[in-house]
């Protein structure tokens, strides 16, 4: 607690760093991969490519991303858009499997339904599979969060300033003080986005409270918040 | 594109056998480090994710350990562990560090499968007069073998990536040549040990991608994540759409 209290500012000047940090991957991820997942979802030809393509985007240990990115995208290798791009493409590729998932779980009865109420093409969509999707996209979503969160933080051995600091200063200088409070504060920032995503997830789709929501695109939800994540 | 160069000239290099840190050695440590992670957590994670599905208790358990085991930084594990058993012992930090964040899949996995066996078949072997052992191990573990390789395939690759930190705290393994290239500017020997461990996650991933499928092959069920006939979008005629879906 003591090494807390004579580093306040710095812990604070992190943790904010870090939450910047995460916020454009998750964003990107979110952006990107909803079309893509439609693209999957679409056209049948495209599902087994895209979903190889992401899945084995995910393999790759983040690590060794961070070292592999900057020579191929022709970046300094201690930009601090080398942790930004990497960590998007975790979270595109993560997502990516999500959507398409998301949209899948759409009760085809329901889209039968609407079609036979006229409903066609992108209306349809706009109006019926992407709202009946969300639940899903949402529970994809905050394991992009909760990861990318937590994956900043492998960044600092590649030169990015953030929570990961204390980790290695706290190594060399043996205090584990400064190391608990670095994993404490990446937590409680993981913590702070996944409930914001939730709050965000009840307003846009209220109709998700109570017994409402497919129980099909529950499960798979749960299977998401379950089974997937990046290295 | 020279950088990618100068690294296969160092991966190919003699020095690479012959010189300090070999890569058989290091890509040795870096597999029996998985291998031994991956053991120990499967003992830990399967008996419990079968009780959990088998009983339908505990499941918050499980959603709660996923989520954990997202949230913890794995680097700040592994350097907090270390500190608090003494850099001498850094190996059993590791490898406890590496079971903390292969558990939840594994677990997860077992979980999952047995859950997804389909309760109409479990009920026909109550019928048939199985007991409740006999229904876990002839009924829903053999079922349910595809997700619990699933699980076990994302444990060892996250066992493989947090492998590659442990050379932060003086463990060897393949992270070293990232370690040594970073500190040194040895950009080739750097590249070089990224491009090995890219292989080698890429490698596992595929053994683990086929035995799922063998297994999904041996108990006759296409692959849960292929998608199902009737939800292709194309239009059939409204009606016969549906009437059609509702068949299957």
């Amino acid at each position: 607690m003591n090494w807390v209290g004579a580093n306040l500012d710095l812990v604070v000047e992190l943790t904010l760093t870090h939450a910047r940090l995460s916020i454009v991957p998750i964003l990107v991820g979110f952006v990107v991969a909803v079309p893509l997942g439609v693209f999957a979802w679409r056209f049948r030809w495209a599902r087994g490519v895209t979903l190889t393509v992401v899945g084995l985007l995910y393999t790759i240990p983040s690590l060794a991303l961070f070292v592999l990115l900057p020579p191929i995208i022709g970046i300094s290798f201690l930009s601090e858009l080398n942790v930004t791009i990497a960590l998007s493409i975790y979270a595109v590729a993560l997502m990516t499997r999500s959507a398409t998932e998301a949209l899948e779980s759409v009760d085809p009865a329901v889209r039968g339904a609407a079609n036979a109420m006229g409903y066609s093409g992108w209306g349809r969509f706009w109006a019926v599979d992407l709202p009946l999707a969300g639940p899903v996209l949402l529970a994809g979503l905050r394991v992009v969060s909760v990861s990318t969160v937590s994956l900043v933080t492998v960044g600092v051995l590649v030169g990015s300033r953030n929570l990961g600091y204390l980790f290695m200063n706290g190594l060399q200088r043996g205090i584990v003080a400064e190391i608990a409070t670095g994993i404490v504060m990446t937590v409680l920032i993981a913590v702070a986005f996944d409930l914001l995503l939730a709050l965000v997830g009840r307003l846009a789709m209220p109709w998700t409270q109570g017994a409402g929501g497919g129980r099909r695109s529950r499960r798979v939800a749960r299977r998401i918040a379950l089974t997937e994540g990046p290295t | 594109m020279n950088l990618f160069l100068d690294a296969l000239a160092w991966l190919t290099d003699p020095e690479r056998v012959t010189g300090p840190n070999p890569l058989a050695e290091r890509i040795g440590e870096h597999l029996w480090y998985t291998v031994l992670a991956l053991v120990v957590s499967a003992l830990i994670a399967v008996p419990l994710g079968y009780l959990i599905g088998h009983t339908g208790k505990g499941r918050q358990l499980a959603v709660l350990g996923s989520g954990a085991a997202r949230a913890l930084p794995s680097l700040g594990l592994l350097t907090i562990f270390t500190l608090i058993v003494g850099v001498g012992n850094a190996q059993v930090a590791a490898i406890a560090v590496f079971v903390i964040l292969g558990v939840p899949s594994i677990l997860a996995g077992a979980y999952a499968g047995v859950e997804a066996v389909d309760r109409s078949v479990v009920d026909a072997a109550r019928a048939m007069g199985m007991t409740e052992t006999q229904i876990l191990f002839r009924v829903e573990a053999p079922l349910g073998l595809p997700l619990l390789l699933g699980g076990l395939r994302s444990a060892a690759l996250q066992i493989i990536a947090t492998a590659v930190l442990a050379a932060y705290v003086g463990l060897g393994g393949l992270g070293i040549y990232i370690q040594r290239g970073i500190s040194l500017r040895t950009y080739d020997e750097m590249l070089g040990g990224a491009i090995l461990i890219v292989l080698l996650a890429l490698i596992v991933d595929a053994l683990f991608a086929i035995a799922e499928r063998v297994a999904r092959r041996a108990i006759g069920s296409a692959p849960s994540r292929g998608r199902p006939r009737s939800e292709r979008p194309e239009p059939l005629s409204t009606d016969r759409q549906s009437t059609l879906e509702e068949i299957r």
